[in-house]
């Protein structure tokens, strides 16, 4: 084939491994890609070498060290915040997953008044922007005389994890096949005990998901937690940002590599938790 | 086959709301629905889709409820019973074994359920996987095994249980055709074996002859037939049970006279042709007389006594391996498809042509013919 034809910008001509063009359009696709992570993730990369920076300046490279996590772990306001992140993601998780979960089986299962409306609010605090949902929020504790603190902040976060539990479980609601029920039923088991035998087992992997991505948000969370926040209950989140005003330290680097460790494990597990229903389903055709 | 009933579905009506679900606007699913199945039976519920036989089995298994009328198994009466205290069990269309447990988790789950002693669970599960031809597939997990072999588990995990009756609602609908005749005889083989009575959901007419002790033929949510497959198909009470199982002629002409229980039908367009009855029909009402294919033969000459015999030209021949198909017209408006066995193994060597365009004379006898009313 001539230079000339293969000129033609045609699916062929990008397919034809021979051809000119089409070995600099693979290029210039496989370059995309790669710029594209790159500039994803060329700063996180920076900030997790620049965590095991010896020096105290975070731009000069004076050699590995891990004194700034041994810092991190000696820091008594660093720890504390820590434990209030901690306590915060443990108990908006188990309350949210719990909610979320029943509100995704009502949602799912049972017909009642007013149900669309309900549907349609579940999905606002996804989309509405997060600083609209904070002031609405603070304005709520302000006028509801709920003094911020730790309280404050967990019931926010609740407030925001049902809708994304409650999204995911629902999920998985949705391609169970109702049929495994009426089977359970039918081979003499109640209401109850088909829900703990067959319904539950079924839903779990879409609740851990839920949880863990609930979890994950929460531990995350600035600008909700900004807003409620109380005095002493300072979250990990707001720990870095007041230390980044006073300029950004080797041990910011630290810490937010430790959080970024964390939230990628714990997304890496939700996914593969779904990924287990995809596969499931595929088997089952 | 015992003569005490294990089922009665008594003036059973069930109506759901219609789309909008606005007061009024409600859809029929089984109308006036009566019926008695018999112990031991092996029953068939056959219709086009949407003709009410799976409500009808979801109403005996518990899943719905009638909206008006009562179920009696063995005599007692439903009411709104739930599923798990009756003592019915349900082979379903996509075998809902749970995914989530072994398979001999799936059927053990009845008897676990009903609190039977472990060592009964543990021997009456190997039995039923034995049963099935499955022993040894108890620890593997249902999305490990083949269609085929599935369906076996979800027959099993409801046999395990005894129950007084198996409900299936077209179990073999998804495989293969081979293996769906497989399984045909297989069940039953296996349903005589048990005794249990079978309750059977099918829209397949060719699979509800091969197994039914009886079949009730079903559309719009009504009832048309219930009978033998020898007396629905020989006999079939109305126009559409006679088109929905199998082939059939049908000649539309007006009652001549009536001797007990054969008629002579003044077929429109055609000299008169005599057939079979059940009822009194008054002279010159419009009927239908419904002959079969197969019972049409292709003859040299007109055939005397007891035959129905009328001159035609062939104008289609079409070879299926067993069979010869033709369809002869016999006047301007009457044609017949005619199903000739291939006897002969090459036609060729027969006497006489039966190739397209040729004159040819076609008889069947007067029992052949049946009339019907609708």
């Amino acid at each position: 084939m001539s230079a000339r034809a293969a000129g033609a910008p045609s699916l062929q001509g990008v397919a034809r491994c021979g051809s000119r063009l089409g070995r600099i359009m693979r290029l210039m696709f496989t370059a995309n890609g790669l710029m594209s992570y790159l500039f994803l993730y060329a700063p996180i990369l920076v900030l997790v070498i620049f965590s095991f920076n010896a020096s105290r300046f975070v731009t000069d490279w004076a050699g590995f060290s891990l004194r700034w996590y041994a810092k991190l772990f000696d820091d008594a306001a660093m720890m504390a915040a820590l434990k209030n992140s901690l306590i915060v993601a443990f108990a908006s998780t188990l309350v949210s997953t719990l909610f979320g979960t029943m509100t995704a089986l009502a949602m799912e299962r049972y017909e009642f008044f007013g149900k669309l409306g309900l549907d349609a609010l579940l999905y606002l605090p996804i989309i509405i922007p997060e600083i609209s949902m904070a002031v609405m929020l603070l304005l709520f504790f302000i006028l509801a005389r709920i003094p911020l603190g730790i309280t404050t902040i967990i019931i926010s976060h609740i407030a925001f994890n049902i809708s994304f539990v409650t999204v995911v479980v629902r999920a998985r609601l949705a391609g169970m096949d109702r049929q495994l029920e009426e089977a359970a039923q039918d081979l003499y088991a109640n209401e109850l005990k088909t829900f703990w035998r067959v319904t539950l087992p079924l839903m779990m992997p879409g609740i851990l998901a839920g949880a863990l991505m609930a979890f994950t948000l929460s531990l995350d969370d600035f600008v909700i937690t900004f807003f409620t926040a109380g005095v002493g209950s300072t979250t990990l989140p707001l720990r870095i940002y007041s230390m980044v005003k006073l300029g950004i330290t080797p041990e910011i680097n630290a810490v937010s590599t430790v959080l970024i460790a964390a939230s990628m494990t714990l997304v890496l597990f939700s996914l593969l938790l779904q990924r287990e229903r995809r596969t499931e389903k595929v088997r089952n055709i | 086959m015992g003569e005490s009933i294990a089922v009665e579905v008594r003036s059973v009506t069930k109506r759901f709301p219609g789309p909008g679900s606005r007061p009024g606007s409600e859809v029929v699913a089984v109308d006036n629905v009566t019926l008695q199945i018999l112990d031991g039976e092996f029953f068939s519920l056959l219709g086009p889709s949407g003709c009410g036989k799976t409500t009808t089995l979801r109403m005996i298994a518990g899943f719905e409820h009638p909206t008006s009328g009562e179920i009696y198994i063995h005599g007692k009466p439903m009411g709104l019973t739930p599923p798990y205290q009756r003592n019915t069990n349900m082979v379903f269309q996509n075998y809902a074994l749970f995914p989530h447990m072994t398979v001999a988790r799936n059927v053990a789950f009845g008897l676990e359920m009903r609190k039977v002693p472990k060592e009964e669970i543990e021997r009456r599960v190997q039995e039923a996987l034995a049963m099935v031809r499955l022993d040894g597939f108890g620890s593997r997990r249902p999305n490990q095994l083949s269609g085929g072999q599935q369906q076996r588990i979800a027959l099993a995990r409801a046999l395990v249980n005894r129950p007084e009756v198996l409900l299936l609602d077209e179990p073999l609908g998804a495989l293969d055709l081979k293996l769906r005749k497989e399984m045909q005889l297989e069940l039953k083989t296996l349903q005589r074996e048990v005794g249990i009575t079978f309750i059977y959901v099918t829209h397949d007419q060719e699979e509800a002859l091969t197994m039914s002790d009886r079949i009730a033929v079903m559309h719009q949510g009504r009832i048309l037939q219930v009978g033998t497959p020898t007396e629905i198909y020989e006999r079939p009470s109305c126009r559409f049970v006679a088109d929905f199982i199998g082939e059939t002629n049908f000649l539309e002409g007006t009652v001549q006279e009536q001797e007990e229980s054969r008629v002579t039908v003044l077929v429109d367009g055609l000299l008169p042709v005599i057939a079979e009855t059940d009822h009194r029909l008054p002279r010159g009402a419009r009927v239908s007389v419904a002959v079969r294919p197969e019972k049409i033969r292709l003859v040299p000459e007109p055939v005397p006594g007891e035959h129905n015999t009328f001159e035609g030209r062939v104008e289609q021949v079409v070879y299926v391996g067993t069979a010869t198909l033709f369809r002869v017209r016999l006047s301007p408006n009457v044609s017949l498809a005619i199903r000739e066995q291939n006897i002969i193994s090459t036609p060729d060597s027969r006497a006489y042509s039966w190739g397209v365009g040729g004159q040819v004379h076609v008889a069947w006898l007067y029992d052949a013919g049946r009339v019907l009313t609708d």
